[in-house]
């Protein structure tokens, strides 16, 4: 799995193909955005979609897409096969740029790439079995490699005893296992997701993020995915970016844009997963010590950059007096551990200021919330 | 005798009907097809099309069918050779039954949820298979309904064709019944009529929701 990030803290972005020689990185990427640029006319004048975005893909990751409703992801996968055209800058795809395709190009290019949809849009009219065997059948695919085809995906996707069932017949999951098979009928090289588990329930969520999980794995397909939900980035993603307002406000591996959200944005959409302090807690929080017998709240940020969980005991007796769990949870994505932890400590002989700092020894990021009575 | 005369009109009316609304069915689904896919924002937008083939189906949809009838005799004339008889009044019924047919068909087009036709387009459908494999399909169990409707309005419609001289039940109806106040002939038309639109619309509907599998 590829972790190349091209944005680093230092590095700038590159802004076109001329710099491609400097990036040699770019020269492999899958799927390149350049400038590009998507400007509705809107009642009230132009409205920009998209502005400047410029991101590679790499072959083989997932690589994920979040933001905001209104923020542009929906048109920015549907650039990738030309759903959507761009109004400015490019798309290129595997070093091609689509922008010129003419209808025989473009029919030809999304048989290289495979999508699935929110609400599934598979054909009510049609079996499981028409419905995946139809991008097949328009493509002029001879009956016998088509039956083989069918059969081989509906296996993978595990819907071999539903073929002659109707859309409507399926649950949730099933249908999207069938527009999972239909988009790989093909065997494209790229799969969009688009908001491809948004109206299933978490559990079956779950089993639709394994499949394509297992299918990334296995076919070695590059997955570019939207999203609006932090919780499927983590389950899947290699990297993410986080639009607003149609930009790219935040970019990386998943694990570093967890640790460590540098955009309000991404915190936003993180704050769903994060611990918080209980609100019964959170009321009785106060700035400065009643008394001498006051707790003091930290919070511990664990942001992936060590390797490891922290050693309990050994935090806990570095900072003396009584040590209460208030809330926490630690993660691994990506190998790296995630997390927070807050924590009360009364009866220490430690100052806040002290006890932030000692804790600073096992989490990367140390805070004094305040002190509860 | 006069039920001979009376299977005679059952037939002339299910010619007429038969005819106008085979030709409707034949050269409304093209046309609403058009209708839909030239529209702003359709898969062949052609707005200048779908305006001028719009105004023109309205046009004939506002045109009460006695009138039409009667305007169209030079029409009529110029394509059958007569202006009496059932295939004189297939050819008003038919001109009627296409713009009102194209429009019910429309709707069940325009149904049909956009997000298919984006799957369509993302899986390499080129446009004439989205037509085909997707829209046509899709609005099916609607397209049946539409011609179930369109049928019964073409029966109603031949009885006025009937009345002026086109033969039929109407014609029956209107020179026995009502000429010669002979109220059984009228009741078994009636009933007739009644029997026969009472099985098309069951036959339609059944074949409607047979085909819907949503």
């Amino acid at each position: 799995m590829s972790v190349v990030n091209l944005q680093r803290p230092r590095e700038e972005t590159p802004r076109s193909a001329e710099q491609t020689e400097l990036h040699p990185e770019l020269n492999r990427a899958h799927v390149r955005f350049i400038g590009l640029g998507k400007t509705y006319e809107g009642r009230e004048g132009p409205v920009h979609a998209l502005q400047g975005i410029d991101l590679a893909i790499q072959r083989g990751e997932v690589f994920g897409i979040i933001g905001r409703s209104g923020a542009g992801k929906s048109s920015l996968i549907r650039t990738i096969n030309r759903l959507e055209q761009p109004s400015s800058g490019r798309v290129l795809i595997d070093q091609v740029d689509i922008g010129e395709f003419d209808e025989n190009r473009l029919v030809e290019l999304r048989r290289r790439i495979g999508m699935i949809f929110q609400h599934f849009n598979l054909m009510s009219a049609k079996t499981v079995w028409q419905n995946v065997e139809l991008p097949l059948k328009v493509a002029g695919v001879p009956k016998l490699q088509r039956e083989q085809k069918v059969r081989e995906l509906l296996d993978l996707v595990g819907l071999r005893d539903k073929h002659k069932a109707y859309p409507a017949q399926l649950s949730g999951g099933q249908k999207q296992r069938v527009g999972i098979a239909r988009a790989l009928v093909h065997d494209p090289a790229i799969l969009l997701c688009d908001e491809a588990t948004s109206a299933l329930d978490p559990e079956t969520t779950q089993s639709i993020l394994g499949l394509l999980r297992e299918i990334n794995q296995r076919l070695g397909l590059t997955i570019v995915l939207i999203t609006h939900e932090m919780a499927v980035i983590r389950e899947i993603c290699d990297r993410v970016v986080v639009l607003e307002h149609g930009r790219v406000v935040e970019q990386g591996p998943v694990w570093q844009v967890f640790g460590d959200p540098q955009h309000e944005v991404s915190r936003t959409l993180l704050a769903p997963l994060q611990h918080a302090l209980p609100a019964e807690l959170q009321e009785r929080l106060q700035a400065r010590p009643e008394s001498s017998e006051s707790a003091v709240v930290l919070r511990l940020q664990l942001t992936g950059s060590a390797a490891d969980e922290p050693d309990l005991a050994a935090l806990f007796s570095a900072l003396g007096g009584r040590v209460r769990l208030l809330q926490g949870g630690v993660e691994r994505i990506q190998g790296h551990a995630l997390g927070q932890l807050l924590l009360s400590v009364s009866g220490s002989s430690l100052g806040a200021e002290e006890l932030r700092q000692r804790a600073g020894r096992w989490a990367q990021q140390v805070e004094v919330l305040g002190y509860v009575a | 005798m006069w039920l001979d005369r009376l299977w005679q009109g059952v037939i002339d009316t299910f010619l007429m009907v038969g005819v106008s609304s085979l030709i409707a069915l034949l050269l409304g689904i093209p046309l609403a097809v058009i209708l839909v896919t030239s529209d702003k924002g359709g898969i062949y937008q052609a707005p200048l099309v779908n305006r001028v083939l719009g105004a023109f189906v309205n046009l004939f949809r506002s045109i009460p069918f006695l009138i039409l009838m009667v305007a169209l005799i030079p029409f009529t004339r110029l394509i059958v050779g007569t202006t009496y008889g059932v295939w004189a009044a297939v050819v008003p019924l038919t001109i009627a039954a296409t713009p009102f047919f194209a429009r019910i068909a429309e709707v069940s087009l325009r149904e049909v949820d956009h997000g298919l036709i984006e799957a369509a387009q993302a899986m390499g459908c080129r446009r004439w298979h989205i037509v085909w494999h997707v829209l046509l399909p899709e609005s099916l169990p609607g397209i049946v309904g539409g011609f179930t409707i369109t049928l019964v309005t073409m029966i109603n419609s031949s009885a006025m064709a009937g009345a002026i001289g086109a033969g039929g039940l109407g014609d029956i109806a209107y020179r026995y019944g009502y000429q010669r106040f002979d109220s059984q002939v009228m009741l078994t038309v009636i009933v007739l009529l009644v029997i026969l639109v009472a099985v098309i619309q069951l036959g339609g509907d059944r074949l409607a929701k047979g085909l819907n599998k949503r």
